[in-house]
């Protein structure tokens, strides 16, 4: 708590010294203002515009929203996206609940495998995708060692396949993620009152019963923050794809995030790329309100 | 069945975790694995073999080519990142300390704005950027880069040092104000010897950040200028002429080494990091 | 040294906002132990961080010595200030933390030297001089705290319940120790507390302060035997004063209070005979120690016949309770008296002792007889309003 003495003895120094907090907190003030709202608003603006590929300020109402909403590559991105945040969520989750309770169990090396766990998410996005595209290559990569190794005619081409080269992004984030998901569990199973966990053992629940009835409903907070951190990361995710199938074959494989990059930035439709930066910012602030809403709510019962 | 968690003995669950564990060990390994095996074979060996084969020859080729053409990349990756990493950290700390210990009317408003900052998807603000760098006349160069770092970097890493500061006592500050310490003095003497942990996590999470970075620098550079994450993207993704798969992994090594080395040698200040970062609200 | 004037100050923490500081007037000559004592809430920390000058004040001033500090920033107050937490830099050795303050002040370095010798002696922590707070006791962080403040030497000290993260035993040696120094020093000093023991014993002057308003400033002693209302009357003594709810009587003219206790009836003239006070609701204040065994030699004092509910032995007491007009009463007896629960007992009151309280407001009744204390007429002022 400070404040700073009324004014009538001040000397210079004191004047300066109560605007010094203030003086160095401004530029950064400024830089968010600017860089963060700022910045944001002109891209709303532009969405509104008939921008190609210069900035050009003739309003165009929803007309890039509607032409959006009309291309079909938006919609397989946005399709793309549902599926990928899905699978991705959901599997990060159970891959990394269940790590950290196995590794809950008074594990040897438990440290040592947790690093190994974790290792992944030191790496870049486009280091993760260019390992997994060649461990996923039709032909050279994973099929032709399990060919090797005994499983006569086992093909995976999910790569080139239209349909199903999305599975490969979602095993590839997976991989990346799910030790981050593991270290935020085990956080959370280390911090649980032990004398819950006791009294159930007292009333003759097994183990596996107590982690899934008592031990986990008990970590909601932490599921909470999983999934928005794991949705964040779905919908900004724009390494990954560019680094294993540049959103191909086609534009099967694309994300919201590569496609705003593709129109704003190659193909010249900066109206059309803001407007669907704006809806991804949407999709975001329809995550993040809730969440902050339901933990301020809950704040307040306390 | 005994109870796991009581009696660590060899009962049949214990083996079924860690034969599940161990299997987690390996699927995790098994990517790196395979780019340095990869990366040490020459491209007869990679079209006859499979991924875990051993290289017939240990050849240091794919590295050697890699290296001559992603090298000036690399070091523009340096040149980004260590400015960057350095400016920002010190941008935050000083804004951590003003917001924890200096409060004023307007200060937690603008703690809450930052804060929301964090969720920023940078699509929102890529366009507007690049209009601004290009009229600062940094388009496309590595000192434009490492400002647009710093900017977006500020979120973060004002969050991490005001947290880490907000649990220091005011008892401290008031007793250093009437021993006659202005601001700057406080923040020197005292606050900032104290401060070496969420120093640690600051620099090693930023370094991170910055050098696995890939979206600010495919948008705000391009030839010279880029890093190294753009440069291995271009050359993993270039269909022009055979794939050398060697090179490709030994690119992606290189690039992913450094972050992978401080990791190892500081993993346990990047998992403050994320634990801070996650831990929200 | 210097003398410290509070006029009047006032300060709230925004429009709107209840006042947090209502006309704080008093004022300490050069060398005297004030002591601010209350409930948490009441203010005494607030006040003493606007004496520091870490906060500031909304109306009135503030002086120290003749110079009217209430613009200052506190480095220029020449203060010096121990807290309850200490406040040690943890990264600087107990010789550092000494020093800091003179080095900002660019003392030169012998001077500088010389200051650190003589309090490391003062407070016999010269062997700790180059350790870190995070290697000391409690009890040893706590006299580098005072250490750092000695070594300012300067105008006042302000304490901020330096004694409250001690345990027990520690706290009243501290306490004792804190009352030789002063009267080695001479410091004047300004000392928060919440514990009333502590206001009694270390105390030249005390301020008992509730709700923002001081209210009552004088001695121990004067605080002690004649408080100014029923808040001060509760707060300092420990066990606290019995308060029993009566109406006053006149009868032959002179004003009564009937005391009951269920087995016998007793009539109690007291010392003020005010007019307009028969049929007031009143609330009797009577002392554990003012109450004691008829001692059998009718010495004219009234008696009253009671029968004992509990008893507890405390070591140099016993504390007898009983039962007077529905209202359980503490009485402090000799140790070697042990009665029984059920017991009767003959207990002695001592009239000229027993202060009435309104029971609306209180006010203390009948206040003509109370010794003048300095800021009297402010203190009688403060409380009408309430």
């Amino acid at each position: 708590m400070s404040s700073v003495a009324v004014f009538s003895k001040a000397s210079p120094f004191d004047a300066l010294q109560r605007w010094l907090p203030k003086l160095v907190l401004a530029p950064s003030m400024f830089i968010v203002l600017v860089g963060f709202y700022g910045y944001i608003l002109w891209t709303f603006v532009l969405s509104f515009t008939t921008s190609t590929f210069l900035p050009n300020y003739t309003w165009a109402g929803l007309a890039q929203y509607a032409r959006l909403f009309d291309n079909d590559r938006w919609w397989v991105a946005s399709k793309n996206l549902a599926l990928f945040g899905g699978m991705f969520i959901g599997i990060t989750l159970v891959i990394g609940v269940l790590l950290a309770v196995f590794l809950d169990q008074r594990i040897r090396r438990e440290g040592f495998i947790r690093t190994i766990y974790l290792y992944p998410m030191a790496l870049s996005m486009i280091v993760t995708g260019t390992a997994w595209k060649w461990l996923l290559n039709p032909g050279m990569g994973l099929d032709k060692l399990l060919r090797d190794w005994g499983w006569e005619g086992f093909r995976l081409d999910w790569l080139i396949d239209p349909d199903r080269v999305v599975y490969c992004l979602v095993i590839a984030a997976v991989w990346q993620a799910s030790g981050f998901i593991m270290a935020m569990f085990l956080a959370g199973l280390r911090g649980v009152d032990q004398s819950i966990i006791r009294a159930a053992q007292i009333d003759g629940a097994s183990m596996p019963r107590i982690y899934w009835k008592v031990v986990l409903p008990s970590l909601r907070p932490v599921f909470f923050s999983a999934v928005m951190i794991l949705a964040h990361i779905a919908i900004k995710s724009f390494d990954l794809v560019a680094a294993m199938t540049a959103g191909g074959p086609g534009y099967s494989s694309d994300l919201p995030a590569m496609f705003m990059y593709s129109f704003t930035f190659s193909r010249g439709q900066m109206g059309m790329g803001s407007a669907s930066a704006i809806l991804m910012l949407g999709a975001i602030l329809a995550i993040i309100v809730p969440y902050l809403y339901s933990e301020l709510r809950t704040k307040r019962h306390d | 069945m005994t109870s796991l968690a009581a009696k660590p003995g060899i009962s049949l669950s214990r083996i079924a975790i860690y034969a599940v564990l161990i299997l987690a060990v390996l699927l995790y390994l098994v990517p790196l694995v395979v780019m340095l095996l990869t990366s040490f074979k020459t491209p007869e060996d990679i079209s006859t073999g499979n991924l875990l084969s051993w290289p017939t020859v240990v050849s240091g080729i794919g590295w050697v080519k890699a290296w001559g053409t992603v090298d000036g990349y690399f070091w523009n990756s340096i040149k980004i990142t260590v400015p960057a990493v350095l400016i920002s950290t010190a941008i935050g700390a000083l804004n951590g300390y003003v917001l924890s210990m200096w409060r004023f009317r307007g200060s937690q408003l603008f703690f809450g704005l930052l804060l929301f900052g964090c969720f920023l998807p940078f699509q929102t603000v890529l366009l507007p950027a690049s209009f601004t760098l290009g009229k600062m006349g940094l388009a496309s160069t590595t000192t434009g880069l490492v400002f647009v770092h710093v900017v977006y970097g500020l979120a973060f890493t004002t969050l991490f040092f005001r947290n880490y500061y907000i649990s220091i006592p005011d008892a401290l500050v008031k007793a250093a104000r009437l021993d006659g310490a202005g601001f700057f003095t406080i923040f020197r003497r005292i606050i900032l010897p104290m401060s070496t942990p969420i120093i640690m996590v600051c620099l090693i999470w930023q370094f991170t950040q910055i050098w696995n970075d890939f979206l600010f620098g495919v948008v705000f550079s391009s030839g010279d200028s880029q890093p190294i994450t753009v440069a291995l993207n271009n050359l993993v993704n270039t269909s022009t002429g055979a794939k050398e798969y060697n090179v490709d992994m030994a690119a992606a090594m290189i690039a992913g080494l450094p972050t992978l080395l401080v990791y190892v040698v500081a993993g346990k200040y990047f998992v403050r990091g994320l634990t801070a970062g996650a831990v929200k609200g | 040294m210097a003398t410290l004037e509070l006029r009047n100050v006032n300060k709230t923490y925004g429009a709107g906002l209840p006042d947090t500081l209502k006309n704080i007037e008093l004022s300490i000559k050069d060398g005297e132990f004030l002591i601010l004592v209350g409930p948490s809430g009441c203010g005494k920390s607030t006040l003493m961080n606007c004496i520091a000058g870490l906060e500031t004040i909304t109306g009135g001033a503030i002086m120290i010595g003749d110079q009217d500090v209430s613009g200052m920033s506190p480095k220029d107050r020449d203060i010096a200030m121990v807290f309850q937490s200490y406040a040690l830099y943890p990264t600087m050795s107990v010789r550092e933390n000494i020093e800091f303050g003179l080095k900002i002040r660019k003392m030169n370095q012998s001077a500088i030297d010389e200051e650190v010798t003589r309090v490391a002696k003062l407070l016999q922590i010269e062997h700790l001089l180059n350790r870190k707070p995070g290697q000391l006791s409690g009890g040893q962080q706590q006299r580098v705290a005072m250490g750092r403040a000695l070594a300012r030497r300067p105008k006042i000290y302000l304490f901020d319940e330096p004694l409250s993260n001690l345990d027990a035993k520690l706290r009243v040696e501290m306490r004792t120790e804190m009352k030789l120094m002063h009267q080695r020093l001479k410091t004047t000093t300004v000392y928060v507390t919440h514990d009333q023991i502590e206001a009694m014993t270390l105390g030249d002057k005390v301020a008992v302060m509730k709700d923002g308003i001081i209210q009552q400033f004088g001695t121990p002693k004067d605080i002690y035997n004649n408080p100014a209302n029923l808040f001060v009357a509760s707060f300092i003594g420990s066990p606290p004063m019995n308060f029993i709810p009566l109406r006053l009587q006149r009868k032959d003219g002179r004003l009564l209070a009937l005391l009951d206790s269920g087995q016998a009836r007793c009539e109690l003239p007291l010392a003020m005979q005010d007019a307009g006070l028969e049929d007031r609701e009143v609330i009797l204040g009577l002392r554990p120690e003012q109450i004691v065994l008829a001692n059998g030699e009718g010495n004219g004092l009234p008696t009253i016949r009671a029968e004992v509910q509990v008893t507890e032995p405390t070591g140099p007491d016993t504390l007898v309770f009983v039962n007077l007009n529905d209202t359980k009463v503490c009485c402090r007896l000799a140790p070697d008296v042990a009665p029984a629960v059920g017991e009767t007992l003959t207990l002695q009151f001592d009239p000229s002792k027993v202060l009435l309280f309104d029971a609306k407001t209180g006010e203390r009744l009948g206040v003509a007889g109370l010794p003048k204390t300095e800021s009297h007429a402010a203190n009688v002022t403060q409380f009408k309003g309430r």
